[in-house]
């Protein structure tokens, strides 16, 4: 079990990063049009391509409708509302981190991630993106040492315009729902990864996404290549102020696996929730998909959803190559009013393909969770296996749980195996613990630690104890 | 031997104890007093309220005390927390110990074990310090060092709950241990195993509090008094002695007591 202490250091705390940095930014006017699009492309200094990308994914976007089918309840949203375009100003172009305003580099800092040459971590490799820009990414060099590119997706726009252009937009196509449509046409920044043939990123790699600005969405970017017979292992964690407002997130990531390769993509996402009441709080629309191209490639899913008052997310797998491997691991949180509707899809379309999807749902307070996943299985996935488990967890009796597992299959030859369950912190298990001198808080965040096991033990260490304090914050109060 | 053990200051003192839960009377007055070195043993039927008792002991938050107090070590606890009765001494051995899945039974001990440490000013062991600690326990109740990795109680068939129950007592230290029908389902061998346990935790310095149906258990742990309540309320108080003429007579031969009085 991933540690106790620190467990209770933080039971009592609130949202911690609900702090705002007074920066001065660069906004553009709130709205949406083709003059704006062309605006970021400009600011940006992008190639045509990219401009025609974005400009045909509006048109799309123009003619698509928000998309209700799933079970959640919100106001609408306004879309020309929004500024599309946000960034702290700082100098044209730097050279060095001694250049970044230094208000950024502490606004990391405070959230535990130090960027600077003394300070920063000594295992991973960060690329830090504040609203639409990223600010530095760490150990670039070292990493090139080995072949492998690391930066904010702006400078491979620049850099390597041929990989962007190659890739972008294969795994999920503008047109694929309304909200990478929306994405397709205003991303902002986000992050990039090669990795060459044959090469194991010698470190994890990491983005850290901060939304600061309260009227301006961030609609961030990632791609992650990795070629032949390579590994990469990379991180994503993400947070916002407190507003009264919500502020829309829709963030696309694509993972491309070539043959033997394996990309494992992690995610504690603790975005602004919203208050007790479901005042504010992040509106989390993302589209997250990996395409196992290559034989024997594999792409693994871990994800800890804690915070957004909505969350609208499948991280999916494309099992195209022979024996591919997806994998799907998540615990979703939901306390307060937060709503969630998240879960996977896993598309067989190669022979003997394998995925295991294990998700976990915890709703407290008057929230609402839903596990939403399809596994399908293509006319040509021969030999192909699923197994799923989803697992729901209820606290208190206002908090509601729902299962939407959908199954296709097309090929006689494959196996699909599904579990679910729902069970309840009992009184009775409560006091159990609590007659053995564990402190109630604890006695709680102890049973969802349990429970949430088979997704924790999948992620790395240190995320895993950062998952573990988080849930026990968010909890706390929430039984009683 | 009895006057001597009274020169010591009582370990429990339940005086005069009232409670209901949903506004149903369950004990109705009352009083008990247990000194370092005792063993009680409270019988009655089903229903008459000795559960209620242990876990009022305990804290157990359906209960509501309206009249009396407990006092622990001369403290009147009554508002405790749960756990803060139980780092300060006072064990519960469950009826039916509860399920806890997920939760791994050696974190689980842990965390008890340290949470009593602290409250003890001894060091909180890690994992490796308690792994020695919880080897030499496990042979108290000739638990197989396998049970530690497996979620608390889940699974576990009802002999081993209660020897896991028992281990949380040795583990513990408790100055009163208060063990609620410790030995029904339980085989006669796995009854011998809990009662020598039993014995070898308890000495002249902590109290023991035996709810039980049956005279098996106080034939291998002899007790100084046996009380049988009744719709709430300690109708005879007697020495180990009525615990046989109870087994001989039946519940019915206390019905008379209540005339009585």
């Amino acid at each position: 079990m991933v540690n106790e202490n620190l467990v209770k250091d933080v039971v009592k705390e609130p949202y911690k990063y609900g702090f705002v940095t007074d920066i001065e930014t660069e906004k553009i006017e709130k709205g949406l049009n083709e003059d704006i699009i062309k605006l970021i492309s400009q600011k940006k200094e992008e190639p045509k391509f990219l401009l025609d990308f974005r400009l045909k994914a509006f048109k799309k976007w123009q003619k698509m409708k928000e998309p209700d089918w799933a079970a959640l309840g919100y106001k609408k949203i306004d879309y020309q509302d929004i500024i599309y375009y946000s960034a702290p100003k700082q100098k044209e172009k730097i050279s060095s981190l001694d250049e970044v305003d230094p208000k950024l580099l502490e606004t990391f800092d405070k959230l535990g991630i130090p960027l600077t040459e003394q300070k920063k971590l000594t295992n991973v490799a960060v690329d830090a993106v504040f609203d639409s820009v990223s600010i530095a990414t760490t150990f670039r060099e070292e990493l090139a040492e080995h072949g492998v590119i690391f930066c904010s997706i702006s400078e491979a726009v620049k850099n390597h315009a041929d990989l962007i252009e190659k890739y972008l937009g294969t795994v999920v196509p503008p047109s694929d729902n309304y909200f990478a449509a929306l994405n397709s046409a205003v991303f902002s920044d986000g992050s990039f990864v090669y990795i060459p043939k044959g090469v194991a990123c010698p470190m994890d790699l990491s983005s850290y996404f901060r939304i600061n600005s309260g009227d301006s969405g961030q609609f961030e970017r990632t791609l992650i290549i990795a070629e032949e017979s390579s590994s990469v292992s990379y991180l994503e964690g993400c947070t916002a102020p407190m507003f009264d407002t919500n502020t829309l997130h829709a963030a696309v990531v694509e993972l491309i696996a070539l043959d033997d390769a394996s990309i494992k993509y992690s995610t504690v996402q603790n975005w602004y929730a919203g208050d007790e009441e479901g005042i504010g709080g992040i509106f989390n629309f993302v589209t997250k998909r990996g395409k196992c191209l290559g034989k024997r490639s594999k792409i693994s899913w871990s994800q800890v959803e804690t915070g957004s008052a909505i969350t609208w997310k499948y991280p999916s797998c494309l099992l195209l190559g022979e024996e591919s491997v997806g994998e799907f691991y998540s615990v979703a949180l939901t306390n307060n009013l937060q709503q969630a509707d998240t879960g996977t899809k896993m598309i067989h379309i190669g022979p003997k393909t394998k995925s295991t999807i294990v998700s976990k749902g915890i709703s407290a307070g008057n929230s609402k969770n839903s596990y939403r996943g399809l596994v399908k299985m293509g006319t040509k996935a021969k030999g192909s296996r699923n197994y799923s488990q989803c697992d729901s967890m209820l606290i208190g009796d206002q908090a509601s749980a729902n299962t939407f597992p959908y199954i296709k299959s097309q090929q006689p030859n494959s196996e699909i195996e599904h579990e679910a369950s729902t069970c309840r912190i009992s009184e009775d298990q409560l006091f159990y613990l609590q007659s053995r001198g564990i402190e109630f808080e604890e006695a709680v965040s102890m049973m969802v630690s349990g429970f949430c096991r088979d997704v924790f033990s999948q992620l790395p260490m240190e995320f895993a104890a950062e998952a573990d304090k988080l849930l026990a914050l968010k909890l706390e109060g929430s039984v009683g | 031997m009895q006057s001597k053990m009274k020169e010591s200051d009582p370990i429990l003192e339940i005086e005069n104890l009232s409670a209901s839960t949903d506004n149903l009377p369950i004990l109705k007055g009352v009083s008990l007093t247990v000194y370092p070195g005792e063993i009680h043993a409270i019988m009655g039927r089903n229903g008459c309220g000795k559960s209620t008792l242990s876990k009022i002991i305990a804290g157990h938050p359906s209960y509501n005390i309206t009249n009396g107090d407990i006092k622990f070590l001369g403290e009147k606890i009554n508002s405790l927390e749960p756990e803060e009765r139980s780092q300060s001494g006072i064990f519960l051995g469950f009826q039916y110990p509860i399920e806890i899945p997920g939760v791994s039974n050696l974190e689980f001990l842990r965390v008890s074990t340290n949470a009593r440490r602290k409250f003890l000013n001894k060091e909180e062991l890690d994992t490796f310090d308690f792994e020695e600690l919880v080897k030499e326990k496990l042979e108290i109740v000739k638990m197989d060092h396998a049970f530690l990795s497996r979620s608390v109680n889940q699974g576990f068939s009802g002999g081993e709950k209660k020897r896991n129950e028992i281990l949380q007592m040795a583990l513990l230290e408790p100055k009163i241990a208060i063990l609620d029908e410790t030995d029904s389902g339980l085989d006669i061998d796995a009854l011998r195993i809990v009662a020598s346990g039993i014995k070898k935790i308890s000495n002249e310095q902590t109290g023991v509090i035996l709810i039980t149906h049956y005279q098996r258990l106080l034939d291998e742990i002899k007790p100084n008094y046996v009380h049988v309540m009744s719709d709430g309320q300690i109708i005879k108080t007697g020495e180990s002695d009525l615990a046989l003429e109870l087994e001989e007579k039946g519940y019915e031969w206390t019905d008379n007591f209540i005339k009585e009085t």
